[in-house]
């Protein structure tokens, strides 16, 4: 490898020796064709004309009033697909296509990444297959129907959990059989090096608009940005822009799932470092080392690791990692649904819900940002079968 | 000089390395295993240290770890099982396991743990050349042989760097893909293995998808200090998991006839 691949202590290359070969291979396409001229015109195109880009910035009226503080919302859930996803997909397919590979693997839990990816495959000519945990198949039906109208073959994962842990596992496994013609187009910032660093790069355009667009609204830098972590990219991706303004306070909100003393997926809240997928972070994780089944109302963020850097930034204090349950995500969907005419994924709800929590002990004139990664249309099955439950 | 250098240094022939995982289906049925691997002459005992994902193996060991956690397989009760077959047998006892499970227990004292339950080597299947350094120093600090991996995809500038470690062997990846059955010895792989035996003095020892005598006689012919063959016999234990005196004797006569 030509570059550090580590993230302070962090990430790292844990993988198999024959993917060592598709790494490097990766890693000089991220240092020699990702940032040429040609690649990155191409790119932009695709992100406006096709993806929708830039997206607004939203000042939320009602919930400003509510809440005592100024709020505005990133909404990446206007996006074509329906989340940030898009960003990290397109961006990546655009590289394997330029790589010369033909077939893209992806690996989903909510079934966000794998429509972004099946999307991305079909507008650039390149095979995807979607490997997909069976518990997770269920939950996410709809984002199932749309990856096989798209084009995609979703690939049913029965081992272990059942959810996106094994289906990585799965997408690995694929990968160092078909490494010479297969680009794994992995979805978050997760997995080895270099792929935390291309995924953050592919997601820090959330972070960059929303610095120039706060400025304009306000003429100067937030106090607060509250995004929701599984993996952790939309979360780097609008932190990243803001890393090195300290007076900009940074919060990553992990599934807090049914409390950290139970079942949960708040990786920073309630692990310790290990090895999981590729890199070295935090893991949940039992005392001899053996992984262990994470849980949250949203299948986005039931992931038992998370991203190198936001070990990192965890360590380093720099951003603030906190959890909220499954009950305050879920009341934070109907809130933000109701208050601002927005249904955001239940993943994003994890943000908002972290947002009303800090508001009050906000000044008037501070801005908060939630980055609203996604929207909740694919969730109003699991939000109907909570509202039934508590009627 | 311990007991794995020694075993390649005398050999006469090519030498049979099975795998099996570690407590699958259990604890007293794992041991009786092993001794049905002896029984058959084996030459070399690698034993899986089961994991919850194991990312580089295939659904046969996968379902093997399941069952070994299951049953209640983890680290301590890993070094209990390999000192209590240590006192029965002599045979050189390799490990191979992933990362984390030697990051957990702390990396010095997984092998100085290792070496005192009676191991000789130890392969880590998620651990390149690059991430390696503690480890194999740890190795050699217990007296341990650190097992080194290539594949086909490995760069002759890559091959060379992972030369200059001194390797108990090679573990030659013979296929492409996770673990598991392969109906046919992959000529690309017996081209490298050629690659790699000019490179070195090192013994060489090609696994993944070798699966029956004929396939082991092509690599010994090849070239190949030992073949490891595991899949075939893991399976023969998910097959025969309602008898386990059938499961031995089926196992026992497995490894002869690969040593034919």
């Amino acid at each position: 490898m030509r570059l550090n691949t580590r993230m302070g202590e962090y990430g790292g290359c844990f993988v198999s020796e024959t993917l060592m070969y598709a790494l490097e291979e990766l890693e000089s396409a991220y240092l020699n064709i990702l940032p040429g001229t040609e690649f990155q015109a191409e790119l932009a195109e695709y992100m406006t004309k096709f993806a929708g880009r830039e997206t607004p910035l939203t000042f939320c009226r009602n919930m400003s009033r509510e809440l005592g503080c100024r709020v505005y919302l990133k909404r990446e859930d206007l996006l074509h697909s329906g989340a940030h996803k898009i960003n990290n997909a397109l961006g990546q397919a655009l590289l394997a296509k330029y790589m010369g590979k033909k077939r893209l693997i992806a690996e989903t839990g909510a079934g966000q990444h794998g429509v972004a990816t099946a999307i991305a495959g079909a507008v650039l000519g390149l095979k995807v297959d979607v490997f997909m945990g069976d518990i997770d198949i269920e939950r996410q039906a709809l984002n199932v129907s749309r990856m096989k109208m798209l084009g995609a073959r979703v690939i049913p994962v029965s081992s272990g959990t059942r959810t996106l842990k094994d289906a990585i596992n799965e997408a690995l496994r694929d990968w160092v059989a078909q490494v010479r013609d297969t680009h794994y187009l992995i979805g978050t910032v997760v997995g080895p090096h270099p792929f935390p660093l291309l995924v953050r790069d592919l997601q820090s355009v959330i972070g960059k608009e929303a610095r120039r667009q706060i400025f304009e609204a306000e003429g100067r830098l937030p106090d607060c940005i509250v995004a929701c972590i599984g993996g952790g990219s939309n979360a780097i991706g609008i932190f990243h822009a803001f890393i090195g303004d300290p007076s900009v306070r940074l919060f990553g909100v992990e599934a807090g799932g049914e409390g950290l003393d139970a079942k949960h997926g708040a990786t920073l809240c309630g692990g310790r470092p290990g090895v999981l997928h590729g890199n070295y972070s935090y893991l949940l994780q039992d005392a001899f080392g053996q992984i262990l089944e994470s849980h949250s109302v949203s299948a986005g963020l039931d992931y038992p690791g998370v991203g190198p850097e936001h070990a990192m930034h965890k360590d380093s204090g720099r951003v603030t990692y906190q959890a909220v349950t499954d009950t305050e995500a879920l009341e934070a969907f109907l809130y933000l649904s109701r208050t601002e005419g927005i249904i955001p994924a239940l993943e994003s709800s994890h943000a908002v819900a972290y947002a009303r929590k800090i508001a009050p002990a906000l000044k008037k004139d501070s801005i908060l940002i939630i980055n609203l990664s996604g929207r909740g249309d694919k969730d109003v099955e699991t939000v109907n079968r909570y509202l039934e439950m508590g009627s | 000089m311990n007991r794995i250098e020694e075993v390649f240094q005398k050999r006469k022939t090519g030498l049979l390395m099975t795998f099996t995982v570690a407590g699958d289906p259990d604890y007293d049925t794992s041991l009786s295993i092993m001794r049905a691997l002896l029984q058959g002459g084996a030459d070399i005992i690698e034993l899986g240290l089961p994991f919850s994902d194991p990312a580089a193996d295939g659904p046969v060991i996968q379902q093997a770890d399941q069952r070994a956690i299951e049953s209640g397989m983890n680290t301590d009760v890993f070094f209990r099982l390999v000192s209590e077959f240590r006192k029965e047998s002599d045979i050189p006892l390799v490990v191979l396991t992933y990362t984390n499970l030697i990051l957990q227990r702390e990396i010095a004292k997984f092998y100085q743990d290792a070496a005192n339950a009676g191991i000789d080597a130890v392969v880590v299947a998620d651990l390149p050349y690059e991430e390696a350094g503690e480890y194999i120093g740890a190795a050699e600090q217990a007296g341990i042989s650190p097992v080194m991996m290539v594949s086909t995809t490995t760069s002759p500038e890559r091959l060379s760097r992972i030369l200059s470690v001194k390797s108990g062997f090679i573990y030659l990846v013979a296929a492409l893909g996770v673990t598991g059955v392969r109906r046919e010895v992959n000529p690309e792989a017996l081209r490298y293995l050629e690659m790699i035996k000019q490179a070195t003095s090192t013994p060489v020892a090609p696994g993944f998808g070798i699966s029956d005598r004929e396939q082991v006689q092509e690599w010994f012919r090849a070239g190949a200090d030992a073949v490891i063959v595991g899949s075939a016999l893991v399976r023969l234990i998910g097959e025969n998991l309602d008898s386990r005196q059938e499961m031995n004797r089926k196992i026992t006569a497995c490894v002869r006839e690969l040593k034919e």
